[in-house]
């Protein structure tokens, strides 16, 4: 008998992962091969006036912008920033040149010697100075409804407004990447989760065809959007210093120098005009979104966009505008970060609504619930919601795992409970879909199976995942499906890991593949069965007007929160989360509580525990003895539950999955807090200073 | 200086740095890449190996601190009955995702049920505090240790 695709399996890759024998990009060896380390900029904003080289021994090189064939930009959404620094610097820790040798001691020593001369300039180093000087890289607005005279119309006016951090991605396996000049052919080995990325990258560095690159994925130890468009500039470096060279080039990040030079979650401030009617139903809202983009914008476009397009939440307001705004800093560059920007305008919206709600003295789930979106209504786009919500059910389902209406009536001082709802919009913003036309093959050879696609795994379960998809539809064993190894010279592009799109898009196509191998499957021992990504025809998006539907269909969840707060230290001790979500069909329930869980403790960390400071554009933690994220001490119980919705075009019904977690539990958690104490929380992360700064206050 | 000590239940002797990291011994000399490095100060256990049966981390261990003592890494470990329960407990329990910290992780189990082959959930919490993971959240590693010493009752 068939078993529910849900049911779970083993992971494929956990064994190798298990014994050890699994090998990362620091863990493997090239012959002849050198070490590169990078020279950074320590200045925040400053010309370079000169460069003192020391004489370098032989064998010993150094890298630079020179040394660049092609264009000295990185290729991404904007591709503004340079490889290699050229005359003038604009953060702390920007690359300027590589050491390249055999030793690290002796690459250690000429790194020493080199003399740097800055001719500094003014630095920008928050959100308001750059709004202030009017340091804007991006500003998008889009409106529903008609806010402006629906403001004009007698409402309660209430304004508010929110902050979010800096958050560090901290994967456990540092950024790795090596290249290897061979063959006539740059040949890229790395930690990464777009291979093709990097492929479009080191085209405009080398000026050369793809025929002569070669990106290769190698097993990567954690990435959630810290090794999307950040592995691109190393990728770069790495492949410019082996053509020089002539040896293969390792390039292996120490967790300092992590920290201190890949990109972060974009701090955020987002304010509200809120317009009540009689009954306090939030008639009209305008929201304006900024977001610290660091000093070169390059992916925040689509980040801001992702953000500007959650930022109502599950909730339906009848007229709209939003305002979003990417800033220009001398800050480390901000990037991709499990969520995408949608956290940080969910967050805002949510404690948005629960503080109103406890102006008002009403209830605030209840309040939620009388704002929510239903099926057929309009998305904040002017889209439309397709298909079924079934929020009514997840909130039932979660407030029961929780007791929830009985806590928040008998919870007292410094122990609170907390709800939030929320949503992600599963797959690429706008048109994103439609422009990148992800691309699959799957490979009959004989009775097995080989998939051929560009997603990686990168502990997410991808790999698991899609193989699963496929077995699961042709009825074959596991071991029988395979997947082709992740070398861009073998393998089409169907998109980069990104966007909580692997399961729903790429498995969608390698679903509808399987269908068509299996009804052909007596034709032949070699049957090649290819997909391209078609949008579905009933969904529309103008990419001038930001207006349609943003995205194809959406996930949805609810979490609380339980929390105490120590009365002395105003420490925020997370007691249990209870969370149900609505992804469609689960592909795999164990695989899927792994990314549940991991996006919930992730929140917490954000919420509370993470806390990083620039000060005059140096980050003031950058090593895991500052910088804190969640240990097994900090983690509270966290309960999990999936409430089945399949989808029409997603593989088996499977939505979105792996942002998704991550967005909720930040909200629920200060929801809870706001409850322990009787306070609004409008910051995150919320250390015990803050809550002793609120505390003052309310005094 | 020259170092004697047992690796993986051989006798080794060594030409090194008394200062050098057991770290860079084990991965550098003995070719031993299940030792990871996360971080290099200590905070994030991805080094963990046993030394004389007791978890610690590697990359904080000078040379001339192992003189003598019986070292074990993932790779002489795996070879045991024990490694196997700790092997299908993981992927029973969804242990697992990127795998980076999954090595420490389990030499730190073996730890754990070394000393206490029945632990309750403060005591694998306890054990673990050393060991960062940023994928799991660590309750299903958790379910993989108790998962472990129930299979493994009488192993350890």
């Amino acid at each position: 008998m068939k078993d529910s695709i849900s049911k779970p399996i083993p992971r494929v890759d956990a064994p190798a992962k298990i014994s050890g024998e699994a090998k990362y990009i620091g863990d493997i060896r090239f012959k002849n091969q050198l070490f590169a380390k990078t020279v950074r900029s320590s200045r925040a904003k400053a010309g370079i006036v000169s460069i003192v080289k020391p004489e370098l021994p032989e064998g010993y090189f150094i890298v630079d912008k020179d040394d660049i064939p092609g264009i000295n930009r990185m290729r991404t959404v904007v591709s503004d920033q340079p490889i290699f620094a050229e005359e003038e610097v604009n953060y702390i820790g920007q690359p300027i040149l590589l050491v390249v040798g055999p030793e690290r001691e002796m690459i250690y020593d000429i790194i020493s010697k080199i003399k740097i001369k800055y001719r500094d300039e003014t630095p920008i180093f928050n959100l308001d100075e750059a709004e202030e000087k009017g340091a804007v890289f991006t500003e998008y607005s889009y409106s529903k409804g008609k806010p402006e005279a629906a403001f004009q119309d007698g409402l309660k006016i209430i304004e508010d407004e929110y902050h979010t951090g800096l958050q560090e991605h901290v994967y456990l396996e540092p950024q790795g990447m090596a290249a290897e000049y061979r063959d006539n052919t740059m040949f890229i080995y790395g930690s990464m989760q777009c291979p093709f990325y990097a492929e479009g990258a080191l085209k405009d560095v080398l000026g050369w065809g793809s025929d002569r690159i070669r990106v290769i994925q190698s097993i990567t130890g954690g990435a959630f959007g810290g090794k999307e468009e950040f592995p691109s500039l190393t990728a770069c470096q790495v492949a410019v210093a082996s053509l020089k060279t002539g040896h293969p080039v390792m390039m292996i990040y120490d967790r300092d120098e992590d920290i201190i030079c890949t990109t972060k979650r974009h701090p955020s401030i987002v304010c509200y005009k809120a317009g009540l009617d009689r009954k306090n139903q939030v008639i009209a809202l305008a929201i304006d979104i900024k977001f610290d983009a660091g000093a070169y914008s390059g992916i925040s476009p689509v980040v801001l966009q992702r953000g500007m397009f959650s930022a109502t939440g599950v909730y339906n307001f009848p007229h709209l505008s939003v305002r979003g705004r990417n800033f220009m800093t001398n800050n480390v560059p901000s990037g991709a970060y499990r969520g995408f920007g949608a956290p940080q305008t969910i967050f805002s919206m949510e404690m948005l609504m629960h503080n109103l709600a406890i102006k008002l003295g009403i209830d605030p789930l209840d309040y939620k619930i009388r704002h929510l979106l239903e099926r057929g209504e309009p998305t904040c786009t002017g889209g439309k919601i397709w298909d079924e919500v079934k929020l009514p059910e997840i909130i039932e389902k979660v407030t029961a795992m929780s007791d929830y209406r009985r806590k928040i009536q008998s919870n007292g001082k410094y122990k609170g409970v907390g709800v939030a709802l929320f949503l992600h919009g599963c797959g690429f913003t706008g048109n994103g879909e439609q422009l990148i036309k992800g691309k699959i093959i799957l490979k009959k050879n004989g009775g097995t199976v080989i998939l051929k696609v560009s997603s990686v795994e990168m502990g997410q379960g991808a790999e698991t995942c899609l193989r699963k998809i496929v077995a699961h539809t042709l009825l074959l064993p596991m071991e029988k499906v395979t997947c082709e190894t992740i070398d861009t010279g073998l393998i089409p592009d169907s998109g980069p890991t990104v966007a909580s799109r692997t399961t729903m898009i790429v498995g969608g196509l390698l679903r509808q593949a399987s269908l068509e191998l299996k009804d052909r499957w007596n034709e032949s021992d070699n049957i090649e069965v290819s997909r391209v990504y078609r949008h579905p025809d009933y969904l529309r998006w103008d990419n001038d007007t930001f207006h349609g539907d943003a995205y194809p269909t959406y996930s949805w969840g609810a979490n609380v929160a339980e929390v105490e707060i120590d009365p002395i230290t105003c420490e925020i001790d997370v007691k249990k989360v209870s969370a149900v979500y609505d992804v469609g069909t689960p592909i795999d329930e164990t695989t899927l509580t792994g990314q549940m869980q991991g996006g919930i403790v992730q929140g917490i960390g954000w919420a509370t525990v993470e806390v990083m400071n620039p000060s005059k554009g140096k980050l003031k933690q950058h090593n895991l003895t500052d910088y804190k994220i969640p240990t097994s001490m900090d983690i509270p119980e966290i309960a999990c539950e999936f409430i089945e919705n399949p989808y029409e075009f997603g593989p088996f019904g499977a939505k979105c999955a792996g942002e998704l977690p991550f967005v909720g539990a930040a909200p629920a958690i200060a929801a809870a807090v706001s409850n322990a104490l009787s306070v609004p929380i409008k910051n995150i992360p919320i250390t015990p200073e803050y809550l002793m700064e609120l505390d003052k206050h309310e005094d | 200086m020259k170092i004697e000590f047992v690796l993986n239940e051989k006798k080794q002797v060594i030409q090194v740095d008394p200062v050098s990291r057991l770290l860079d011994i084990l991965r550098e000399d003995f070719e031993l890449t299940s030792v990871k490095e996360g971080c290099g100060e200590g905070e994030c256990g991805a080094c963990v190996v046993l030394m004389d049966g007791k978890a610690v981390n590697s990359c904080l261990i000078p040379a001339g601190n192992i003189e003598g003592r019986h070292i074990l890494t993932l790779e002489g470990f795996c070879k045991t009955e024990r490694y196997k329960i700790i092997e299908e407990s993981f992927l029973k329990a969804g242990s697992v995702q990127c795998g980076f910290c999954t090595p420490g992780i389990v030499m730190s189990t073996e730890s754990l049920l070394r000393e206490n082959p029945q632990p309750n959930d403060n005591e694998i919490r306890d054990a673990l505090s050393g060991n960062l993971c940023r994928c799991t959240g660590y309750n299903m590693i958790f379910e993989g240790i108790k998962l472990a010493a129930e299979r493994g009752k009488g192993l350890w």
